[in-house]
């Protein structure tokens, strides 16, 4: 049944925006941590994305992708009043979310936007929260205010030193861990590599690292086992184990590996939808 | 009266597209009988006063007399006598294993020539729908109005609840389906492909059911999006669970999480619920494989094999730690695969998958087997040799079967499981150990058939309207239980 686009805000033109979807079924059920899968279209593919935000009384959810393929360009093709053909969710396990104390939030790039609901959560439960966020520049930056209404600190690093700290979001953790004794847990949504960085500087401070893994999925039920990835040794479906795991675990070289199972069928889909909507324009 | 017995003609072959051809695309392999194919087999039913094919039918089709109405000709009525125990028969007469079931107890079977039940139910079924697209939607009976008031669900959307699903809406009873994917049908719609079970039979079979006011939610997972006691505090007076066995296990070997090592339920559901084969038209990309191992020797292991030559691999080998005759699939995919060119590793086991650098698989060490004793099912055990050989792939599937998948069953904690993991059902009626909550098809036994699933179902779905309409529930006999779960592996 498709669900509607109530609002759309461009956040960064072109490359990411934030669609507040009508479904009151999803917003009803959605914790910090689920994700739903949708399909833009009859012909689409099934992708994965976070569920940013919620409005359980208002019947809403809040989604924000980044364009990096087909099946997200064709996303950023709808405009408020249009339907999104399959939305299905809330899927994967919430965030476990328990008092301990002091909790960093760490966000890079869209992952920002999947991170704030989370944060959200710790501080629901009573926790500090101080979130660590990062981009390449000022421009790129996503949720700024949004967090800051409700976070203890946000720490903001930019690549070019446009905004807050010059350097990575892992520079920002550092400088956290370093002057905070007691954080309890530390939770990083980004990229793979930066959630690895993350991970390879926590270990030495011996805190609880949690990662939220982004691995190609199909049916998000754990019927598929597309979404495979191994943490501590073992075999884990994303879809239904995770997508929040221990970072210390998991293995993100292989991680990277599945992930480019279908580089090139993707690069060719993206060229031929850019090559068609550039016919038509 | 002449006592003499007639001289058995031979079955009625069924036109095929030529295995060379076929190979190269996805349109179903088995084109269908003619009318004149029809009656023609139909010919050949001795009519018997015990008809003994229908005895193993797990939903009770009047064999006898729907093919005595072949036998005149008479489409409208044969697709009747069908539909009054079988809400599918365009799917059933397509996958369903008849050569162990309707065909093995047929009194020809005994010279090797079964009437062709499957074919003709399936030409019935076909015929019919073509002919009337309209009166098909309800059997041609009179629908009864739906009422409101009367509300049942069924969580997942595979033959075990469309079938409760067809049986109580021609009873007035509102049935609400829940489907976790974007597609109603389950294992038809995911995993059969389309050469064999072409997706648009599987549609027509739905929209009757919706022109009947059967309301299907797609994209809810039950457990997730709605659980069981929401839909009891929604008005519903039962709920069934028909969500199959859907996760796959592995062969639990190192290399296996390498990329090009798929589950079969990943290859066949990109294949199949992501037109996978039409890409680019569709966005789901397809992992294409030139040396192809296939490991299994189930339905599931053909489809996968079938579907990589579509695909076009070079060389599709059938890696299976049995023999020929110990396969569980259908007799007629074993034969069309064969025809298409798999090749068969019998005797061998996977025991490790070797890759390259980039985490791709290259190749596969087989283990050569054995058989031994036949164990408490009859069927012989293969035992290890200690004697590896390798061989080279880029696409490995796993088809070795399926297990319950915990997702809803672990949001619903008053359900009682087995020991193998799947839900325990009162034999007689489907109920589970909590009260008004049925269960029936994969999730009940373990992967099966399509047939035992639909028949699990009919079964709940009379239990069902027994306790809603009272009286006015139609009385007949109790469900025979007939037909074994072939294991799919
Ligand atoms: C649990 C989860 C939550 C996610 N949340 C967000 C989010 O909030 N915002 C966001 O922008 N992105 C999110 N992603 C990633 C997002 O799903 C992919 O960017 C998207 O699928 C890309 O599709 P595409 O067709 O535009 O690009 P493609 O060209 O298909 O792919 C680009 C890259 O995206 C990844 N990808 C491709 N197909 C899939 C798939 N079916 N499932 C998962 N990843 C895939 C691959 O790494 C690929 O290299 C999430 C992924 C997961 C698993
Ligand atoms: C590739 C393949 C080939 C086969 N070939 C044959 C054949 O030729 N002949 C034959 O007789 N049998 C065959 N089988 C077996 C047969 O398909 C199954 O036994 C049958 O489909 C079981 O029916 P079911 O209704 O119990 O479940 P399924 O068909 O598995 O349907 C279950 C449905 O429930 C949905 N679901 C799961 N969890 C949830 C949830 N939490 N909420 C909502 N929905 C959910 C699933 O998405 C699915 O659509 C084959 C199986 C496979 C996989
Ligand atoms: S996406 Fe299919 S099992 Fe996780």
């Amino acid at each position: 049944m498709p669900v509607a686009i109530l609002k759309k805000r461009r956040l960064i033109p072109g490359q990411t925006s934030e669609l507040t979807l009508d479904a009151s079924h999803i917003a009803r059920k959605a914790r910090p941590g689920n994700f739903v899968i949708l399909r833009v279209s009859e012909k689409g593919e099934r992708i994965p994305l976070t569920i940013a935000d919620t409005d359980p009384q208002a019947g809403t959810i809040t989604i924000v992708y980044l364009v990096v393929g087909k099946s997200t360009a064709e996303l950023e093709t709808l405009e408020e009043g249009d339907s999104i053909l399959d939305v299905c969710g809330p899927l994967g396990k919430p965030t476990h979310i328990e008092s301990c104390g002091t909790v960093v939030c760490v966000g890079g790039g869209t992952g920002i936007a999947a991170m704030h609901h989370i944060a959200k959560g710790h501080k629901a439960a009573g926790n500090r929260v101080i979130t660590v966020i990062g981009s390449r520049c000022e421009d790129l930056l996503l949720f700024k205010e949004e967090l800051s209404m409700f976070a203890d600190e946000v720490v903001v690093t930019t690549n070019d030193g446009s905004c807050g700290m010059q350097g990575f979001v892992t520079d920002g953790l550092r400088m956290v861990l370093d002057r905070e004794p007691s954080v309890g847990e530390v939770v990083a949504i980004g990229p793979v590599p930066m959630m690895e960085a993350v991970a390879n500087l926590t270990r030495p401070y011996n805190v609880k690292t949690t990662v939220s893994l982004n691995s190609i999925m199909i049916d998000g039920i754990g019927m598929c086992g597309a979404c495979r990835v191994v943490v501590g040794g073992e075999v884990k479906f994303a879809c239904v184990d995770g997508p929040e795991f221990d970072g210390h675990q998991v293995d993100f070289a292989r991680m990277r590996q599945r992930l480019s199972a279908f580089k090139p069928q993707e690069e060719l889909s993206w060229a031929e939808f850019r090559r068609l909507r550039g016919q038509e324009a | 009266m002449d006592k003499k017995p007639r001289k058995l003609a031979p079955r009625t072959p069924m036109p095929e597209q030529p295995a060379k051809e076929r190979v190269k695309n996805f349109s179903e392999v088995t084109t269908g009988y003619t009318l004149d194919m029809a009656v023609a087999e139909a010919a050949r039913c001795l009519q018997c006063k015990k008809p003994v094919c229908q005895i193993g039918c797990p939903v009770e089709v009047p064999i006898k007399a729907f093919i005595g109405h072949l036998q005149k000709g008479d489409v409208t009525a044969a697709y009747k006598a069908i539909r009054e125990t079988n809400s599918l028969p365009a799917v059933c007469g397509r996958v369903c294993p008849q050569e162990v079931q309707c065909e093995g107890a047929c009194v020809l079977a005994k010279k090797g020539e079964p009437v062709c039940i499957g074919r003709l139910e399936r030409f019935t079924a076909d015929e019919y729908a073509a002919r009337s697209a309209c009166e098909q939607l309800t059997g041609d009976k009179a629908c009864p109005m739906i009422r409101e008031e009367l509300k049942v669900a069924c969580i997942g959307g595979g033959p075990a609840s469309l079938t409760v699903a067809g049986y109580l809406s021609t009873l007035g009873i509102k049935v609400h389906v829940y489907e976790a994917l974007h597609e109603p049908g389950g294992v038809l719609v995911y995993g059969i492909p389309e050469f064999r079970l072409p997706k648009a039979i599987v549609k027509r079979e739905v929209q009757a059911m919706t022109e009947n006011g059967v309301e299907f939610h797609l994209n809810w997972v039950g457990g997730r999006t709605i659980t069981v006691q929401d839909l009891f505090d929604e008005g519903c007076q039962a709920v069934f669970i028909g969500v199959g066995a859907g996760l796959p296990r592995f062969l639990k070997v190192p290399g296996e999480d390498m990329t090009g090592v798929f589950s079969a339920n990943e290859y066949l559901s990109r294949a199949n619920l992501g037109r996978a084969y039409a890409f680019p038209e569709y966005d789901t990309p397809p992992f294409l494989g030139k040396q192809v191992v296939v490991v299994g020797g189930g339905n599931v292991a053909m489809d996968a094999a079938r579907t990589a030559m579509r695909m076009g691999a070079d060389k599709v080998s059938l890696v299976y730690r049995r023999t020929k005759n110990e396969m569980p699939c259908r007799l007629e995919e074993l034969e069309h695969a064969l025809d298409e060119g798999l090749h068969l590793e019998i005797l061998t086991n996977p025991v490790r998958f070797a890759g390259d650098e980039n985490g791709r698989v290259t190749g596969v060490t087989l283990e050569r087997m054995k058989l031994g004793d036949p164990d408490e099912a009859g069927r012989c055990t293969p035992n290890c040799t200690g004697e590896y050989f390798d061989i080279p792939c880029d696409l490995a599937v796993i088809a070795v079967g399926t297990g319950p998948n915990p997702l809803l069953l672990e949001a619903t904690p008053g359900l009682e499981r087995n020991r193998r993991g799947y839900i325990e059902v009162n034999e007689d009626t489907g109920e589970t150990s909590m009260a008004n909550v049925f269960a029936g098809g994969d999730i009940v036994t373990g992967a099966a058939t399509v047939i035992l699933a639909m028949g699990a179902g009919r079964r709940a779905a009379k239990e069902i309207a027994r306790r809603l309409l009272g009286d006015d529930a139609p009385q007949d006999v109790p469900p025979l239980h007939g037909g074994v779960p072939a294991a799919q592996d």
